[in-house]
């Protein structure tokens, strides 16, 4: 067992236990994470306390864009993300048509071809442009939800594991209610509540999703807080807030930026998922999951299977690129998977 | 053991009444009553001031949160509004079976082909079999059951009949055999490819241990090697997985039930969402919160009469 290589993924037994519960598709750092904690006992029975770190920042950034552009895999879902998130933004330019433009209304469910590349859908606007503007809606409820995600684990995640005993106590226990719960149904419930609308969606996922990241915040504030530098520094003086931001949270970067790229498509999956079954977005806006839900209707489906394929296939693909560049990225920043 | 197992049982009453109490004040927050269209079919304010006493929602929310629960311990979780005059009850009695049918086929399927498609692998590291798993599990986990669900229907239902083929299976529906196998298929293929990643990691790890190379060296079959020492190290902690994997599947019915047209829980708890029927989403969440907490419960437990290792 090499202790004394760097690890920015350190873990913890009962984090391992916690971030078990992370249903697929984000649940790979689970599976990181599980390992690590086996290490963890096993480092804790030769008497090791936590894990030394060696290296200077910059050089632990650099062998990790190494390790990932070696990666075959990683480059692909990089290359799929990477286009997904310019395609995003140049969306009003590159698209032919608005995205609630009935280009005609008798050439409705129109089949892919020279003039519309994807046809058209059943009122007649462009597939094409809809799929651009609903790739802006993916992008836009992945990066704003995760942004309110993280201002809420941050600090919860944070003061939890740092205080640990009476604080730590109470919001763990209300996160374990909350996690009972399928998040999806939590997240149904807050947009039916707040109503259908994308800043609803950013809210809805945010104030769910926060739960899985305070954990993983948690459980890494209480590993790092034993560490011998943290010590050091508190005996030098310091207080509880520079602590946080100075030492703890930046070496928590590494895992949370791993949570994160499994995270951010999550949070489009739940998009797509509940515009998919009428609660979410609503036409004329377009969105990924609300253009496969109008296109399923069993009658449809026969007769018109393109107005289907491609909202599938663009959710799709997007989430294989996220996997991939998350996979790759946790291989990369953590050290012990380098052979 | 016994101690933590009625710690840990403990823990579920508290569990609950949060889980129902976050739901309900969700609900209560809910602008609308199920009553409030009323231009179109003339209801007056009077007849929606009665139906509201009548339904109990006139009377201050800790009071209803408590008859509320003392009512679902007696499992009358009142009449459904969209549904009227049926009864939650009925209607769940009705559903939930389906739910847990297709749930309980899902998980059996990604629990074995996962589970074998894993050791597979592990025993034949970097050959073919393990080549193709670890391509198509990574392939499987990570779409969405829903778009999982739709490929299986554009392939099985235009696809290839398209091209001549019609091997039979239907795509909506919940007859008989016909219907459950391209449900089941979508809804288990995320858990399958977990399962057969994580099980393929941990006999690895098992495989590279220290114990493992003494076995071989007292010149161990490799047959008796695999079955008796790594087998079973390798799927002790697989066993932690088995709780999140019941509630991934249970979600993820929700959404394939929408889209192979499944009349289970999943379908009415969408439908009562668009009509803001508060008794079936209150209850549907709360029968699956219960469920889930209840599998985690005996996880945990199985997992600490497995694992001697693991002391409470």
């Amino acid at each position: 067992m090499t202790h004394s290589a760097a690890s920015p993924h350190p873990s913890h037994p009962e984090q391992a236990l916690d971030t078990a519960d992370r249903v697929v598709g984000s649940d790979l750092t689970a599976r990181s994470v599980a390992f690590d904690a086996e290490e963890q006992g096993a480092l804790a029975a030769l008497g090791v306390e936590g894990e030394v770190v060696v290296g200077r920042q910059a050089s632990l950034w650099g062998d990790a864009w190494r390790r990932l552009v070696r990666n075959r895999l990683a480059v692909i879902g990089m290359i799929v993300v990477v286009t997904f998130i310019v395609l995003a933004i140049l969306a009003p330019l590159l698209a032919p048509y608005d995205e609630s433009e009935v280009v005609d209304v008798r050439l409705a469910r129109y089949h892919p071809s020279w003039t519309w590349p994807l046809g058209l859908d059943r009122n007649g606007r462009d597939i094409f442009s809809r799929l651009l503007y609903g790739a802006r809606v993916s992008l836009m409820v992945g990066v704003v939800s995760y942004i309110i995600v993280l201002a809420i684990a941050i600090p919860i995640g944070s003061l939890a594991g740092y205080y640990g005993g009476f604080v730590d106590n109470v919001l763990m226990r209300g996160v374990d209610i909350i996690f009972t719960i399928p998040q999806v149904l939590l997240v149904l419930m807050v947009v039916n509540w707040r109503g259908p609308g994308l800043t609803n969606i950013f809210l809805a996922i945010g104030l769910i999703g926060w739960v899985t990241e305070a954990r993983l915040i948690r459980g890494q504030m209480l590993l790092l807080r034993e560490q011998e530098y943290v010590k050091a520094s508190r005996v030098a003086g310091a207080k509880a807030p520079y602590i946080i931001f100075r030492h703890l949270l930046p070496n928590s970067l590494t895992p949370i930026i791993v949570a994160a790229t499994f995270g951010i498509p999550a949070a489009i999956f739940t998009e797509a998922a509940i515009s998919f079954v009428g609660v979410g977005i609503r036409p004329p806006q377009a969105s990924w999951g609300q253009m496969v839900g109008e296109a399923s209707r069993p009658s449809d489906i026969q007769t018109d299977p393109h107005m289907l394929i491609f909202p599938v296939i663009a959710i799709g693909l997007t989430m294989l690129g996220f996997t991939f560049l998350g996979d790759g990225l946790r291989d990369a920043l953590d050290p012990k998977g380098n052979e | 053991m016994l101690r933590y197992a009625i710690h840990r049982s403990l823990w579920f009453i508290p569990t609950l009444l949060g889980m129902t109490a976050v739901t309900f004040i969700i609900m209560q927050l809910t602008p609308g009553s199920p009553f409030s269209p009323s231009a179109a079919n003339g209801i007056t304010p009077e007849m929606i001031a009665a139906l509201e006493h009548k339904y109990g929602l006139d009377k201050p929310i800790y009071e209803r949160f408590g008859l509320y629960v003392w009512h679902s311990l007696q499992s009358d979780f009142g009449v459904s509004y969209q549904y009227r005059p049926q009864e939650v009850r009925d209607i769940i009695a009705r559903s939930f079976p389906i739910s847990l049918q297709l749930g309980t086929m899902a998980t059996a399927l990604a629990v074995l082909v996962g589970m074998s498609l894993g050791v597979m692998a592990a025993v034949n590291q970097n050959g073919v079999v393990d080549y193709i798993s670890v391509t198509s599990a990574i392939l499987f986990y990570s779409m969405p059951n829903f778009v999982m669900g739709f490929l299986l229907i554009l392939t099985f239902a235009v696809w290839l009949p398209h091209h001549g083929i019609d091997i039979g299976l239907r795509v909506s529906g919940w007859e008989g055999p016909r219907d459950w196998i391209l449900p089941t298929i979508a809804l288990a293929a995320a858990p399958l490819a977990t399962l057969a990643r994580y099980t393929r990691s941990s006999m690895i790890d098992v495989i590279r241990s220290d114990y493992v190379r003494t076995a071989r060296a007292k010149g161990l079959a490799e047959r008796k090697v695999v079955l008796k020492h790594v087998l079973k190290n390798a799927l002790i902690p697989v066993v932690t997985l088995i709780g999140p994997i019941f509630a991934a599947v249970a979600t993820g019915s929700f959404f394939v039930e929408q889209v192979f047209n499944i009349p289970g829980m999943g379908k009415y708890y969408v439908q009562s969402m668009q009509t803001k029927d508060q008794p079936m989403i209150l209850a549907v969440t709360l029968i699956f919160g219960i469920f889930l907490a209840l599998m985690n419960l005996l996880v945990d437990i199985a997992y600490g009469l497995i694992d001697p290792r693991i002391r409470y």
